[in-house]
């Protein structure tokens, strides 16, 4: 008598029914009565279909769909393809300079935790406009069938290297145009530096822009200082202010660093996206070794994910009405979950987005760009295919043991190469300090997801389509 | 399905395949490495990489498609080739398993 055990899932409930997420299939089902009573059955040990006492159906279904399996089959090896070679690159991020004008000291580029090394001027401190005309070139080259390839200016203070910027973007359109495509654009910046002729030139060119920076005065002055120690607040605010007024071509969404001594979470979103106006608001916990003074740890995981679910929950009345909430954090996650994203890697970095370093070689993403132990090519003689493939190959979520009985991992896959660089000095590590977090968070979202799919539906299929578009494009420019 | 209810978009595609062999049979043996099943019968661009797309799961080992590469390969391969001088370097081997000791070396 065939024997069944539970397969590989995780169960949650939202407004008042019963879901699972299936690992590895990503797929979400929505379980009856019955079938939930299967599954409630098979968690103390294998039955069999007589002792189940349910219907041939019912079983059929759920070993369909592998939320069962027969007790005692080996699991089925989950393929392990990488992208192909020419799989298109479809955002280049250009490093154009890795001088700031502030002085973070949690900063990845020059605090504590660098792995560029300008100092002893193996990178120069501003890209030169030959590098950038290469880069644009590189990504055209690169970008294969895409015809929409993405270039995004980063920094260091990127606004520091402005003319180079915007001779950039000017060459891009003219190469994009003859090759067939079209370019566009966006950046990241601390907001300090915009000026109303700056302003006016990204409104006009629909550069999207993303706003480094950390929340109300106190929070924004603790860490993003200027070197005399003066916070940025009161220097930013009023620009960002502007910049919010005049340039409404592209949604302009903040990016908050967390650290121990900031994470009133609640507060800080209010703050930027009702007084300050911002379209969106992302959160990501600082990247640090282990050890400083504002690293996130285990408590503060607690604790963050505590303001998550609030903010989550605020999140949910706002989706069931229709309305636009900007937390974008919970947005990202569900639209992976409606999709079913299955993640053989973390991020796209290393094929579907790469970094260049202000001397042009190519890096992993922007956040390895200059990093010698960490680069993939030079703009000028392009990829090293072969560098490439050795990458993916070895951080394939596949090959992370860690991550193969977490059920979190078709939206994980082991989290950022540079957090697990700077965390354990191997990129192809997971990250286990955050296990924990993810695992918490992905539950809440699957709750929210649940909840907005069984209440409002539409939120995430029809009448969303437009919204979606506009997001996906804002997506692409997202960097941090 | 009557008892489960597709949500996302992956669990529709699921839900919509017609024959789900994979899902219901046996477990299957995981993909082994690539075997060329006879590159030198057509000329088929795309023999020249593996099923990673790389180049490193060609013949290997070198005895797998040792036949294929002998009788009529138009790549020069390192093995006695069937179709310049070595036309008889198979003739007592009928069955490799058992007679491979009668494939002798070959000095064109």
């Amino acid at each position: 008598m065939t024997q069944f055990a539970l397969g590989e899932f995780h169960p949650f409930e939202a407004a008042g029914q019963r879901f699972v997420y299936l690992t590895p299939s990503a797929a979400v089902f929505g379980l009856d009565d019955e079938a939930a009573e299967v599954l409630d059955a098979l968690g103390d040990g294998p039955k069999s279909a007589e002792q189940l006492g349910a219907g041939a159906d019912t079983i059929s279904e759920l070993l369909r769909v592998r939320a069962i399996g027969e007790a005692g089959a080996l699991p089925q090896p989950a393929p392990r393809s990488i992208p192909a070679p020419d799989f298109p690159l479809s955002t280049l991020v250009l490093n154009v300079t890795n001088q700031g004008n502030l002085s973070c000291t949690y900063w990845y580029e020059y605090g504590e935790d660098k792995i560029d090394d300008t100092e002893n001027g193996r990178q120069p401190k501003f890209m030169n406009q030959q590098t950038a005309r290469e880069s644009v070139d590189l990504l055209l080259r690169e970008s294969g069938m895409n015809p929409n390839p993405h270039i995004t200016f980063f920094g260091g203070e990127t606004l520091l290297n402005f003319p180079v910027l915007k001779s950039t973007i000017a060459y891009a359109r003219e190469r994009a145009a003859e090759a067939g495509k079209t370019i566009d654009f966006s950046l990241t910046t601390n907001g300090t530096l915009l000026k109303p002729e700056i302003i006016e030139y990204l409104a006009e060119n629909r550069v999207g822009v993303t706003i480094s920076i950390d929340g109300p005065r106190e929070m924004q002055d603790q860490f993003r200082v200027f070197k005399n120690g003066n916070g940025s607040y009161d220097v930013a605010m009023p620009k960002i202010k502007e910049l919010l007024k005049r340039h409404t071509s592209r949604p302009i969404g903040a990016r908050v660093t967390l650290t121990s001594q900031t994470l009133d979470i609640r507060r800080i979103f209010h703050h930027l996206r009702e007084e300050i106006g911002f379209w969106e608001v992302g959160f990501a916990p600082v990247t640090t070794a282990p050890g400083r003074d504002y690293t996130i740890n285990g408590r503060g995981f607690d604790h963050m994910l505590e303001q998550f679910r609030s903010l989550a929950a605020e999140f949910l009345e706002y989706a069931l009405e229709n309305r636009h909430h900007g937390f974008s954090n919970v947005q990202d996650t569900i639209e992976e979950i409606h999709k079913g994203y299955n993640k053989s890697h973390p991020c796209g970095a290393g094929f579907g987005l790469m970094g260049v370093a202000t001397g042009g070689d190519v890096g992993l993403c922007h956040r390895f760009a200059g990093s010698e132990d960490h680069k993939i090519g030079n703009v000028s003689t392009g990829i090293d295919k072969l560098v490439q493939i050795g990458f993916l190959q070895k951080h394939h979520v596949e090959e992370k043991t860690d991550c193969m009985r977490c059920w979190a991992r078709p939206l994980c896959a082991g989290g950022c190469y540079h957090e697990a660089h700077i965390r354990y000095g191997d990129t192809s590590h997971a990250n286990l300090h955050y296990c924990e977090w993810i695992r918490g968070w992905t539950d809440t979202c699957l709750k929210i997801y649940g909840e907005v799919m069984v209440k409002n539906p539409k939120y995430l299929t029809t009448d969303y389509a437009d919204y979606t578009d506009q997001k996906e494009q804002y997506e692409t420019s997202q960097v941090y | 399905m009557k008892h489960l209810k597709s949500i996302n978009q992956k669990a529709r595609r699921i839900e919509e395949q017609p024959e789900v062999v994979a899902l219901q049979g046996p477990p299957q043996q995981p993909s082994g490495p690539h075997i060329p099943l006879g590159c030198s019968f057509v000329f088929a661009p795309g023999w020249e990489a593996d099923s990673n797309g790389s180049t490193h799961g060609l013949c290997q080992p070198v005895e797998r498609d040792l036949f294929d590469c002998h009788t009529g390969c138009f790549w020069p391969a390192q093995v006695p080739d069937q179709l310049n001088y070595a036309q008889d370097w198979t003739k007592k081997c009928a069955a490799a398993a058992k007679d491979w000791r009668k494939l002798d070396l070959v000095f064109p």
